[in-house]
């Protein structure tokens, strides 16, 4: 007993001292779905960590953790944060969401924030981006470029994220050019070059001559790029290597300003659960420069797009538009509610094929 | 000059020693890729051995190690029998798979109702759901000779696709806002394979007694762990401890055993003495598979709680490495899988700490492989220091 006495008091100075310089550091900590050097998503929530440290300087430390599976690998890495002493903790895939909830049920004082799950406590707040907003203009692009009249699109898996973003592009790509059509291939992969680059290679043989990919990697770039006269976008990160052409514009996430947002509130001791789901307006989804490979009037019409967009004066879902099998979805005007989108399972009319299940 | 010199017997000494020197190489030669990437060794090689056993957070750290080694061990033994007798399953991740989409499906099926008997079904169902997928490459081979290693293999991307389709259709938590995987598990009373036995209930936040107490403490400065870190004891862990029972009873006392291990080193003599090698083909993969299955149910119930796409991270393949590493013995590969999963939570620790990236810990652990195999040498052959001839 009296041992456990001492060791406690030595634990006690221990724990003390700790505080101590947790105090004047704010730690902060990501977890990583990819390596930090995907070039897409896990690379661009890394450079959000970095703009962190860029602007608080030595008033946060960050940690981070990449290629973290998820599952209950996820829930001891998180853990393993807690208990370093991080004051912050983002999450960056779906897949964290059960394990982030489950940790910060044992770390009240600590903050999580999840991106793109559905699930909120005390201590867990949830962010995405509308990247749909950027799939528009994509789909205006794609729409008016193509030649063979077919686009190709790289899908992850047949969740509302992705599916939103097919149903954004499409309805898009058909108001620029009404013979559009889509070719959609499941890639079951955020990151995995190989099959992504097979599944370029694939739609390109198909007649594609526009590739739009949801998944990380530049390899459909690299396909479109050895096929020429195929173009494509970057996705997630900017991809700017592969400019002027196959990359003609890209999807950014900048995650930066929202990090540096919950890092100051920590700070200020004003974090508190939030719902964010920010497009292009607010600046968390980014276009990246239209190439000279666009037609200037194309480039034209879509900056008015994102223009339209960012400035909320045009939905990318308004109606009247259709569900696939016909039925009417939205009416002449009407606006898709929020509800709907995130729980998206079903194309839009005009779109061939399944939703896989 | 050195020679090398066959050995008239394999070394008792260094069939033991010879995982020791793979792990000391590896320390070595993974402290050397450390200090290439700036990191100092010393506290990497300490983070990875010595933080989860005995750092600050070892409370937490060693019942992990049982979560993450105890379905390594289980299906490592299964694999170690069939490896012994010359038949190669390499697709006991594909069984794992299915052994969990088993095991998940009973429970999926009665939820929500509460009763002792769904767990014990879904365990059942997991065993055999692992061992029919099992029995796929095992018949094929007994009736058409076709090769099991490349059978089991591409049933491993059958099986991926298999739990791809389950979580985002049949499986699907249907009140998951349409986002893929199952029910969670953990939180069906009936179904979860919770921790056996709690260790250290962190009292209130204000008592400092016992291990865990004590560090709940040391932490309160900052923060209040208010939760039961576990013991990481589940049922799991609790089936590959007795799997390594049973398989050192089974290759030690029993005539199955015996067969298995004459097939393996002597098949022709196995043949004249009667063993029938379709039965010993069936037998291993089946126990195997099943093995395999009963992990990924034990996981899926347990520490993973989903089926999700992602589900699988592995344990399969990495159990062929703890296989080898423990000589293909039950108490080695007890011993190879604690090791295994005490480099994937030092690793972690490492990354998180140190800033280590996680290729260079997986680096780490290729490396240990690729040392045993080479060290193995030892083992058949001795080296001799011979004078130079004269040319």
């Amino acid at each position: 007993m009296k041992l456990t006495h001492i060791l406690a008091s030595a634990a006690m100075a221990l724990g003390l001292a700790t505080a101590a310089v947790a105090q004047d550091k704010t730690k902060v900590g990501f977890i990583y779905v990819g390596p930090v050097g995907d070039g897409g998503w896990t690379y661009e929530h890394d450079q959000a960590r970095k703009a962190v440290v860029e602007h608080f300087g030595d008033k946060v430390e960050t940690v981070y953790q990449e290629s973290v599976p998820e599952g209950a690998d996820a829930e001891r890495a998180i853990t393993q944060m807690a208990l370093q002493g991080a004051d912050l903790i983002f999450t960056t895939s779906f897949g964290y969401m059960d394990a982030t909830i489950n940790v910060a049920k044992k770390f009240p004082d600590v903050k999580f924030e999840h991106a793109t799950g559905y699930k909120t406590a005390e201590n867990v707040s949830i962010y995405s981006a509308r990247f749909y907003e950027g799939r528009a203009i994509q789909g205006h692009i794609a729409g008016k470029m193509t030649d063979s009249n077919i686009v190709g699109y790289i899908a992850s898996f047949p969740i509302p994220e992705v599916i939103r973003g097919i149903n954004s592009a499409y309805i898009h790509a058909r108001k620029a050019n009404p013979d559009v059509e889509f070719k959609i291939i499941w890639a079951y992969t955020w990151f995995d070059p190989a099959k992504e680059a097979d599944a370029a290679k694939v739609l390109i043989e198909q007649g594609a001559d526009v590739i739009l990919q949801h998944t990380d990697s530049t390899a459909p770039l690299a396909a479109a790029q050895n096929a020429g006269d195929v173009i494509g976008f970057g996705q997630a990160s900017d991809m700017a290597e592969y400019k002027p052409s196959p990359r003609v514009s890209s999807i950014i996430d900048n995650w930066a300003p929202y990090y540096i947002d919950r890092v100051q509130a920590v700070m200020d001791g004003t974090w508190e659960t939030k719902d964010t789901w920010d497009g292009i307006g607010p600046g968390m989804v980014g276009i990246g420069e239209i190439t000279e490979a666009v037609p200037e009037d194309v480039k034209a019409e879509a900056l008015a797009l994102k223009e339209a967009i960012a400035n909320g004066e045009y939905h990318p879902f308004t109606g009247p538009l259709n569900k696939q099998d016909g039925t009417p979805w939205l009416a002449e005007g009407e606006v898709a509610d929020d509800g709907t989108l995130l729980g998206m399972d079903f194309y839009v009319e005009g779109l061939t094929g399944e939703i896989p299940q | 000059m050195f020679r090398l010199e066959k050995r008239p017997q394999p070394s008792r000494v260094f069939a033991y020693l010879t995982p020791v020197l793979a792990v000391i190489a590896t320390m070595f030669a993974g402290g050397l890729l450390f200090a290439a990437l700036g990191k100092n060794p010393v506290e990497a090689i300490r983070t990875i051995f010595w933080d989860p056993l005995f750092g600050e957070f070892a409370f937490y750290y060693r019942p992990q190690l049982l979560v993450k080694g105890g379905p390594l061990i289980l299906i490592a033994i299964g694999l170690s029998l069939g490896f012994r007798a010359g038949i190669w399953n390499i697709g006991a991740e594909g069984q794992y798979i299915v052994g969990a989409i088993c095991g998940a499906a009973v429970a999926l099926a009665f939820y929500p109702l509460d009763a002792w008997y769904i767990f014990p079904l879904m365990i059942l169902a997991g065993a055999l759901g692992g061992m029919l997928w099992a029995m796929i490459p095992a018949l094929l081979k007994v009736k058409f000779g076709t090769n099991e290693i490349l059978v089991s293999l591409m049933l491993v991307y059958v099986a991926e696709n298999l739990l791809a389709s389950m979580a985002l259709g049949l499986l699907k938590n249907p009140e998951g806002h349409g986002f893929p995987g199952s029910r969670n598990l953990k939180e069906y009373p009936s179904a979860y394979n919770e921790p056996i036995l709690v260790l250290d209930r962190i009292p209130e936040p204000d008592t400092c007694s016992g291990i865990s107490g004590l560090f709940e403490c040391a932490r309160s400065g900052s923060y209040n762990v208010v939760a039961d870190f576990s013991s990481g004891m589940h049922w799991g862990v609790l089936t590959a401890f007795i799997a390594v029972i049973f398989a050192y009873v089974l290759l030690n006392r029993h005539m199955l055993g015996f067969s298995i291990r004459l097939t393996g080193e002597a098949p022709r003599a196995a043949r004249f003495s009667g063993v029938s090698p379709t039965r010993i083909i069936l037998f291993c993969l089946g126990i195997s598979g099943m093995m395999a299955g009963l992990a990924g149910m034990f996981e899926v119930s347990g520490p993973s709680g989903q089926v999700s796409i992602d589900f699988n991270v592995g344990y399969g393949f990495t159990a062929i490495i703890v296989a080898f590493l423990g000589r293909l013995h039950p108490i080695g590969i007890l011993l190879a899988g604690l090791l295994m999963a005490l480099t994937y939570i030092g690793g972690e620790i490492a990354q998180g700490n140190l800033g280590l990236p996680s290729a260079a810990i997986q680096l780490f652990q290729g490396m240990l492989l690729f040392f045993l195999l080479a060290v193995d040498m030892l083992t058949n052959y001795r080296i001799r220091l011979v004078k130079r001839e004269a040319a």
